[in-house]
């Protein structure tokens, strides 16, 4: 008795020294306690937020009356560094109690990915360059658009007031870069959302429904798929006014066949399983069958694909607006910026260079994600 | 066997139709309208709507579609606005450069491919093994494009002009300016420095995705008892790895071909633009910006029947390379 009260004593200490410190350091009793994921990302995220706060000081003040953009920056801001102290403050509370008993598959899945750490470091990423599309009315250095003294600025090559240099344009490139980021990772999610959401619902569809249903969908599959998707997603785009909009929807339409194939597949298999059969025998409508039990335990392959797929959407558009196919000047994206360099290769490097190195690195994030939310979702992969 | 491949073969067809309609629909139901590539501001109304009527576009789409449908299976790809001559001419003058870069590529991609998979599989967790693993995870995370312009920065702009490399790599075409008054050995030599970069591009990305898959192959080969019999009987590491399980862990990579052939011509888009490039994917690029429809809809066409027809050939090679595998 004695024992276990001192044991939760010492255990209140600590989760009170650890409040202590996450008051300050929001991150560091967790990155203390060896959770180097969790931790360092909220210690990152707080110092690089509180960091805009006092480096970018004027431009916040500014930002309380200016455009939506400014206001969503200040708003991601703001929210951001509550959420990670609001988090490490109640998790450094939390004292060590006993475990919970049962633990769900999702909580396996969660434990083995956060084992995994080239995984984890690409969550980080990604959390990271979340971030930053959304900050970057206050973070960027200049304003993207913005053109320099076409004279003396042009091509101006690695310095101080430009880190990355200028365009043709005589632009900050690293300004257009971070401008860059929101298209890509707007574009990626968005569009993989779209395709994933099709492609669910008819893989469910023709895997549970059979017969002439299954048959043109699954058709349909077939001829999309064998399409390049490249020749396809050009002849659209270019037979049309090329936009975001338009860029989103036709990689959103694109893309399912892939999606519906996983789907369909799983659910061939789930919908032997006794769990199916007794919802059916329950009487339960096919909506609810194909909506509450077979969609959600076909999931978990369809999650690594989405994940796997918002890099490979990425680099799609950015091969679209390479070809000048996607987002439309002046709005900046990594493809044009690519594209913009390819003809003064030799004379201005760092203007094809950086964007492409932004692309790798994002997509490489997810890739490493994706990879990771695998072997974790995968129970045969679990060690 | 023949019946399987005839029942394959068969199936393609509907596919193949398939995409043909597709391809018209999505090029035809568009916005905009071909004529106007032949109006000038001085023409009368008279001579607009016989221009529409020439080309047959006074038709509702559905007998527009059964017409070209017709025709298409005739042989009749119409005639191209921008290169001023049939269809099927500009096909067989661009479709052979695409071939051979797409060949060169597919080669080089899974010689290497195969090659790293291998190697990481039998070195498995040692340190080579996931030095390659993120140098091939970079590589697979790169759009083609992209590399393309890197290499062309590295290993030809700047070998050359900046850091005055013996041995560096023209940029564009597919052969010199000088090219006609080389002897022959020149001619190959002359060919082969230009198809290096454009096949690196485009295989590099590819052999990523093939040693990757190659590993996770030979990983479960490894682990079966009739390697570990080969072993037991004392057979050399070479042997045991080449013979007995190379050759069983090879059968999955069959299917990648017909995976990939896809990836590869789409890649062909980019890696023709970049490097000037005389193919298909540069040319529908140029279609499309030209309005060239006629051209759009058989070159997409084509890639599209020769991805069915790479699938068709994967499946078949996987079912007579694998006797485990019978088709009924």
């Amino acid at each position: 008795m004695a024992d276990t009260m001192a044991a939760s004593t010492t255990a209140r200490a600590r989760a009170r020294g650890g409040r202590r410190l996450s008051a300050f350091l929001p991150g560091a009793p967790q990155l203390a306690a060896g959770r180097w994921g969790a931790g360092g990302l909220a210690l990152l995220v707080w110092l690089g937020c509180l960091w805009v706060l006092v480096a970018r000081l004027a431009r916040v003040v500014e930002a309380l009356g200016g455009s939506w953009d400014e206001r969503l920056a200040l708003a991601t801001l703001v929210a951001a560094l509550a959420t990670v102290w609001g988090w490490s403050w109640w998790d450094a509370g939390r004292a060590e109690g006993p475990r919970r008993v049962g633990v769900s598959q999702w909580d396996l899945a969660v434990r083995a990915f956060s084992k995994n750490r080239t995984a984890v470091a690409g969550l980080m990423v990604i959390v990271v360059l979340y971030l930053i599309a959304l900050l970057t009315p206050l973070l960027a250095p200049h304003d993207p658009a913005l053109q320099g003294d076409l004279i003396s600025e042009r091509y101006v090559g690695l310095s101080g007031a430009h880190p990355l240099g200028t365009d043709q344009f005589a632009r900050d490139v690293l300004s257009r870069l971070l401008y860059g980021a929101r298209i890509s990772l707007l574009i990626g999610f968005v569009s993989v959302g779209i395709s994933v959401t099709i492609g669910t619902l008819l893989g469910a569809i023709a895997g549970f429904m059979g017969g002439i249903l299954d048959g043109i969908i699954m058709r349909v599959v077939d001829m999309v798929i064998s399409f390049p998707q490249l020749v396809l997603l050009i002849t659209i785009i270019a037979l049309f006014e090329p936009s975001i909009f338009l860029i989103v929807a036709v990689l959103g339409l694109t893309l399912w066949p892939g999606t519906a194939r996983i789907v369909r597949g799983e659910v061939l298999t789930l919908r032997e399983r006794e769990f199916v059969q007794a919802a059916t025998a329950l009487g339960y409508s096919k909506r609810r069958i194909i909506l509450r039990h077979l969609i959600p335990n076909a999931l978990a392959p369809v999650i690594v694909a989405a994940t796997l797929g918002i890099g490979n959407t990425i680099v799609l558009e950015a091969g679209l607006s390479f070809l000048g196919l996607g987002v439309q000047p002046p709005t900046p994206s990594w493809g044009t910026m690519v594209a913009d360099g390819r003809n003064v290769l030799l004379n201005a490097w760092w203007l094809s260079t950086f964007p492409g190195l932004a692309i790798v690195f994002t997509v490489l994030s997810f890739n490493l994600v994706g990879d990771g939310l695998r072997d974790a979702l995968d129970p045969r992969l679990r060690s | 066997m023949t019946k399987y491949l005839l029942r394959r073969l068969l199936g393609a067809v509907p596919l193949v139709l398939g995409i043909a309609t597709i391809v018209f629909f999505a090029v035809n139901l568009a916005p905009g309208d071909p004529t106007l590539y032949f109006l000038s501001p001085g023409m009368t109304q008279e001579v607009v709507e016989q221009t529409r009527i020439n080309f047959g576009l006074d038709q509702p789409v559905h007998v527009r579609y059964a017409r070209w449908l017709g025709a298409m299976l005739t042989g009749d790809f119409g005639y191209s606005f921008s290169h001023s001559r049939p269809v099927l001419d500009v096909l067989a003058d661009f479709l052979p450069n695409t071939l051979l870069l797409s060949a060169c590529a597919l080669g080089v991609a899974f010689f290497f491919g195969i090659l790293v998979g291998t190697y990481q599989a039998v070195r498995q967790y040692s340190l080579s093994d996931s030095a390659f693993s993120v140098v091939l995870l970079f590589f697979y995370s790169m759009p083609s494009f992209w590399l393309a312009l890197m290499l062309i920065l590295t290993l030809s702009l700047f070998a050359r002009n900046v850091w005055e490399w013996p041995i560096w790599f023209p940029a564009s075409g597919m052969t010199s300016t000088e090219y006609d008054f080389l002897s022959f050995g020149g001619q190959v030599r002359d060919r082969i420095a230009h198809l290096v970069l454009p096949t690196l591009s485009l295989a590099l990305v590819l052999t990523a995705g093939i040693a990757r898959y190659m590993r996770g192959s030979m990983l479960e080969v490894i682990r079966q008892d009739y390697v570990r019999t080969a072993r037991a009987k004392g057979l050399s590491e070479r042997v045991v790895v080449f013979k007995h399980a190379l050759r069983n862990a090879l059968l999955p990579i069959i299917t990648l071909v017909g995976l990939y052939i896809p990836v590869l011509f789409g890649g062909t888009v980019f890696i023709e633009t970049i490097f000037a490039w005389p193919g298909m994917g540069r040319t529908i690029v140029e279609a499309i910006n030209t309005r060239d429809y006629p051209l759009v809809m058989a070159g997409s066409f084509f890639f599209a029947s020769m991805v069915v027809a790479a699938n068709l050939i994967a499946d078949v090679l996987y079912a007579v390379v694998d006797p485990r595998i019978r088709y009924e």
